[in-house]
């Protein structure tokens, strides 16, 4: 471990925990322009935050200590999610304490405490969106899984800091493999980050609902940790796609002062990735719930043929 | 450039698989005729490319030739055809879709080993990419199986000649132009004498469901 390391993880932190909700304020800015509505402010989730933060947080009567300690839990999952993944630099002391696959753990182990406070006050929404959730999960998880053993094979790693480097080391190459991986990734990290094919984040609407279903019961500062959280979610979501597949323009050990040039291409990438959510889910209708399973399915298959093709054509 | 060009071909080949998994999993006709075109498009890229390479200028004028047949002409037509016959609403397929997927994903394992042993005796720049051809029409091949209504079944049709032309010219670098010019011929014809037979179809039975062609002969039966 060395300096440079430790200023690059905290400055990792950082940036994750400061730009989560810009992230979020700048997709929601550009889907309502591009649902032409008026568009709230970039900077709208920090005054939700701060609202939420200032309110006083009522805990229903039956709630047990697990309901008071998940949304820390969540939120400390998700901020451990985005000090693993490489997004300034390769060179993050946390990165050898857990390699992709303990990652996707990490996801499962924040939505396995969400989904127990959601059914810990025993209201019928809570349950409802608990079930959805863990469905949606356990038909997300092996599909990233598969996506990331993708760029594994390629990079003979599965230690996301190793894979960016090595793949940033190699002669620029179209791998096919990886068309089908980056597909399969979108269709995951919609699924995950409850964005609109599958969950729409913006209502409130009882029998649609998945993700709001479980936080109906928070409010004030715990409320405000899930919304932060969910934030932290889609940052770490969206840095994990640029990791895999546009990792150019990450600093390295023997670089660290190209972190001053990482910073505004991470910008630029996530600002531009941004936008193509926005537009993803401007274009495309909520589906029943039922049809989820379909299209996780189609994740998984199509990072399963992407595997085969590596085989197939890297032989 | 060369190599890049080289690696641009598997890419295409690639997206010719996914193509044909999205033909797969559609539902509506409108974005399946939409994905036929959108696998024509590729297919002319990968011409040009492997065309570009060898230094055959046959395959520029096949390239032209799918472009004018495939990306305007048929689509074209299928447009045509569904305005008319009014049939946007969703394909009901026989077999629900995950299953198919799964039974998507045999074929190309299968497809893929079965290519392995003959595409080292090829000695063309894409020979690689044999497998993923031969895949795409099995797949086709099994859309047409699995679709109960006519049109997805001629866009079946249409998707698994679009994997043979990918084929030869993956494996071969490209049929003789009398060979190329015949199926070409040969799928339009086939296209104009299918949607002569949707028209009867239609107006038979009130629908483009082939499965009432199954109820014709026991019709015939009780009368005779």
């Amino acid at each position: 471990m060395n300096t440079s390391g430790v200023i690059a993880q905290l400055l990792e932190v950082a940036l994750a925990l400061a730009g989560a909700p810009l992230l979020l304020g700048w997709v929601d800015q550009w889907r309502a322009r591009l649902q032409n509505r008026k568009a709230p402010p970039v900077i709208q989730p920090y005054h939700v935050l701060r609202k939420l933060f200032h309110k006083e947080s009522v805990v229903a009567d039956s709630a047990s200590p697990l309901f008071r300690i998940a949304p820390y839990v969540k939120f400390g999952c998700m901020t451990l999610a985005c000090a693993i993944v490489p997004t300034l630099s390769s060179d993050l002391p946390l990165a050898t304490a857990a390699d992709g696959i303990a990652l996707v753990g990490l996801f499962a182990l924040a939505r396995t405490f969400l989904a127990l406070a959601a059914m810990d006050i025993g209201t019928a929404f809570g349950g409802m969106g608990a079930r959805r959730d863990m469905l949606i999960g356990f038909l997300a998880e092996p599909a990233l899984l598969m996506t990331l053993f993708c760029v594994s094979l390629l990079t003979q790693s599965t230690s996301l800091a190793n894979m960016v480097e090595t793949i940033n080391h190699r002669p620029f190459a179209l791998e096919p493999s990886l068309a089908f991986a980056g597909i399969a990734f979108t269709i995951v990290s919609l699924a995950e980050n409850t964005r609109i094919p599958v969950d729409n984040p913006a209502t409130h609407l009882e029998l649609t609902m998945i993700h709001e279903a479980m936080v109906l019961e928070y409010s004030g500062r715990h409320l405000a940790m899930l919304e932060w959280a969910a934030a932290l979610k889609l940052f770490a979501y969206s840095c994990i796609g640029l990791a895999l597949f546009f990792p150019w323009g990450i600093a390295e050990i023997d670089t660290p002062l190209a972190m001053v040039t990482a910073v505004p291409v991470l910008v630029l990438k996530l600002a531009v990735g941004g936008v193509c959510l926005a537009l993803i889910e401007t274009i495309s209708a909520k589906m029943r719930i039922f049809r989820v399973p379909e299209f996780l399915a189609t994740a998984f298959l199509l990072a399963v043929i992407g595997l085969l093709v590596h085989q197939l054509l890297g032989a | 450039m060369h190599a890049l060009l080289e690696q641009s071909i598997n890419l295409y080949a690639a997206i010719l698989l996914i193509v044909s998994f999205g033909m797969i999993s559609q539902r509506r006709i409108l974005s399946l005729v939409h994905l036929y075109t959108a696998q024509g498009i590729t297919l002319v890229l990968a011409t040009l490319t492997v065309g570009g390479l060898t230094h055959q200028p046959e395959l520029f004028v096949s390239a032209g030739l799918t472009l004018a047949l495939k990306v305007v002409v048929i689509p074209v037509g299928l447009h045509r055809i569904i305005d008319r016959m009014n049939v946007r609403w969703d394909v009901e397929p026989l077999l629900n879709i995950p299953m198919t997927m799964l039974i998507g994903i045999v074929l190309v394992v299968f497809s893929f080993n079965l290519a392995m042993p003959i595409a080292r005796l090829s000695t063309s720049i894409a020979r690689a990419t044999l497998g993923i051809a031969l895949a795409c029409v099995l797949l086709s091949f099994m859309m047409m199986i699995v679709r109960a209504k006519a049109i997805p079944q001629v866009i079946g049709f249409l998707a698994m000649e679009n994997g043979l032309f990918f084929a030869a010219t993956a494996a071969t670098n490209g049929m003789p132009m009398i060979v190329e010019l015949g199926i070409a011929l040969d799928v339009l014809v086939g296209v104009l004498i299918l949607s002569v037979f949707m028209f009867q179809i239609r107006e038979q039975f009130d629908s483009l469901d082939i499965r009432h062609l199954e109820q014709l002969r026991d019709d015939g039966r009780d009368a005779g």
